[in-house]
């Protein structure tokens, strides 16, 4: 579903690159975390597979496109088939639960009456059901990142870039968002997860891939987070 | 649904920035009514020489009875002398240039003189012998005065060469500079329209930024996200050059034809009728104004 051949991502002329020469696959319907210190590449693997970046040298295949060989206006088609969840949420303040999730699918010409019926069900299936007329502020940080979440899975991606989803939030919440995008995983969306939350990763047991600077330490199927334990 | 949320965009876009719509419909409102002067002044000298040029003529004066001119030192015009000055205007290298030649005697002359002055207190001091004989002269191309000139003054029995046009010159100058200063100012504010229209579509895209960030994250098309914008400051450049329309139909309208057609009603006029072929045009520059400032602003704010 996503593949890196020998991917390398040099930001400034002479600084150190980002990712060095990273090879690493991903098959559809994994659940893969992605650990290692802050400034490890961890983001800029996610914004190479988003295409907001393009890599210095190297193949990035996502979905069975070649990302370095795309035109810039086949960008959007392209992002439709993937969702991203951040730290910060970024919803809209002044829209909706249920217009901040429904303007994913107004901005890309979605037809009303499937808005109509796949936002409610999208809500519903991230446990927000009631809360369409809400607002962000009046939510708590997990509802938050409910709402992010059903934003990035209501058109239904074949992969699901979640960066640091539960960076924000207390463990019980935490918990709650990981059972979440464990059953987004189960109904065939690739999940990769960026995090530093070694509870989480050592819980889940799922594949673990750690950076660190720019490079690939270790690729561990049902691993945990610290590589010493 | 897309037309709607596009324009719901468009909306609330122009409400958030409302004073920046606002100064760029002033900035173009006046830039483009000093282009649709400068246009209608243009047409103003087109319409006016169109019709006087083929009315104006030279006029040939001969000598009257006293003139103090060298070349009538001779006394008044004799018949020989109008027959050398007829040889000269129908020989080869002239009489192309002319298209036609009327002689006005000094009867002719004081005919028309008694019937336009006859009222006035002096003209019981003229005779038919204060009046001059004079040649009219049509030229093919008006603007060729000068070799009539140069064959005829000096000539004996010719008193004076006048192109009756010369009367008009300053006031044909008058215009082409109000056209100069009227395009001057044109172009000044026309930067100034580009300028204001980029910065408002850049404050516009920056104050959406998350909204274009998470449009380009869930992969809306460049033109889906950048279309408000562009129709954002192309709608406010419209209805700048509205503006400009209604003030330069009102000034054609009250000030042309009302006022100068009541007063000088012997020159033709542009016409309210003018105005509106000039409208299009100043609503197409508009719109060009407000693409190119989008095209220069969009390609950097809301890149994919």
């Amino acid at each position: 579903m996503i593949r890196f051949d020998n991917v390398t991502k040099v930001y400034a002329r002479g600084a150190r690159p980002a990712l060095n020469d990273l090879t690493v696959e991903i098959e559809r319907g994994e659940f893969v975390f992605l650990v290692g210190a802050s400034g490890s590449g961890k983001s800029t693997f996610l914004r190479l597979t988003l295409r907001e970046e393009k890599a210095t040298s190297g193949r990035v295949l996502v979905a069975g496109q070649d990302l370095t060989a795309l035109s810039n206006w086949k960008v959007p088609a392209m992002r439709r088939k993937i969702g991203a969840v951040f730290q910060d949420f970024r919803l809209l303040p002044n829209k909706t639960v249920f217009e901040n999730v429904a303007f994913a699918l107004q901005v890309i010409g979605k037809p009303k009456h499937h808005i109509l019926t796949t936002v409610p069900e999208t809500l519903d299936m991230v446990g927000l059901a009631g809360k369409e007329k809400r607002r962000p502020h009046e939510l708590s940080g997990g509802e938050q990142q409910r709402v992010a979440i059903a934003r990035a899975f209501v058109n239904r991606p074949d992969i699901l870039l979640c960066d640091e989803p539960t960076g924000n939030l207390d463990p019980t919440t935490s918990l709650g968002i990981m059972r979440l995008l464990d059953r987004i995983n189960r109904t065939g969306t690739t999940v990769v997860m960026a995090t530093h939350d070694d509870e989480i990763v050592d819980q889940m047991r799922k594949r673990v891939i750690e950076l660190q600077t720019g490079e690939l330490v270790r690729d561990q199927s049902r691993g945990v987070y610290g590589s010493s334990r | 649904m897309r037309l709607q949320f596009i324009l719901s965009e468009i909306g609330i876009g122009l409400r958030r920035n409302l004073s920046m719509t606002i100064s760029v419909i002033l900035v173009t409102f006046v830039s483009l009514t000093f282009v649709g002067a400068a246009i209608l002044t243009q047409g103003q000298i087109q319409k006016f020489k169109g019709e006087w040029y083929d009315k104006v003529e030279i006029t040939v004066y001969l000598c009257p009875r006293d003139s103090t001119v060298p070349s009538c030192a001779d006394g008044e015009a004799t018949q020989e002398h109008i027959n050398q000055i007829e040889q000269v205007l129908e020989s080869p290298e002239v009489s192309p240039e002319i298209r036609e030649v009327m002689f006005e005697s000094k009867d002719d002359a004081w005919v028309a003189f008694e019937r336009n002055f006859s009222d006035r207190w002096w003209f019981t001091e003229m005779s038919v012998d204060d009046m001059n004989a004079s040649f009219r002269i049509k030229l093919t191309d008006p603007e060729e005065y000068q070799v009539i000139n140069e064959v005829l003054t000096g000539r004996a029995g010719v008193e004076e060469v006048r192109d009756q046009r010369e009367i008009y010159e300053p006031l044909f100058d008058v215009l082409t500079k109000a056209t100069l200063v009227a395009s001057g100012l044109a172009g000044v504010m026309l930067l100034a329209a580009v300028l204001l229209i980029t910065t408002t579509i850049r404050l516009s895209a920056l104050s959406r930024r998350r909204e274009t960030g998470i449009m380009r994250l869930v992969g809306a098309s460049t033109l889906f996200i950048q279309l408000p914008f562009m129709l954002e400051g192309a709608i406010a450049a419209t209805v700048g050059a509205l503006l400009a329309c209604v003030a330069l139909w009102g000034g054609v309208h009250y000030l042309v034809e009302g006022w100068l057609g009541q007063n000088m009603d012997w020159i033709p006029y542009v016409t309210t009728g003018d105005v509106l072929m000039v409208a299009p045009w100043l609503i197409i520059v508009a719109i060009l104004l407000a693409a190119i400032s989008s095209i220069v602003t969009l390609s950097r704010y809301t890149k994919v």
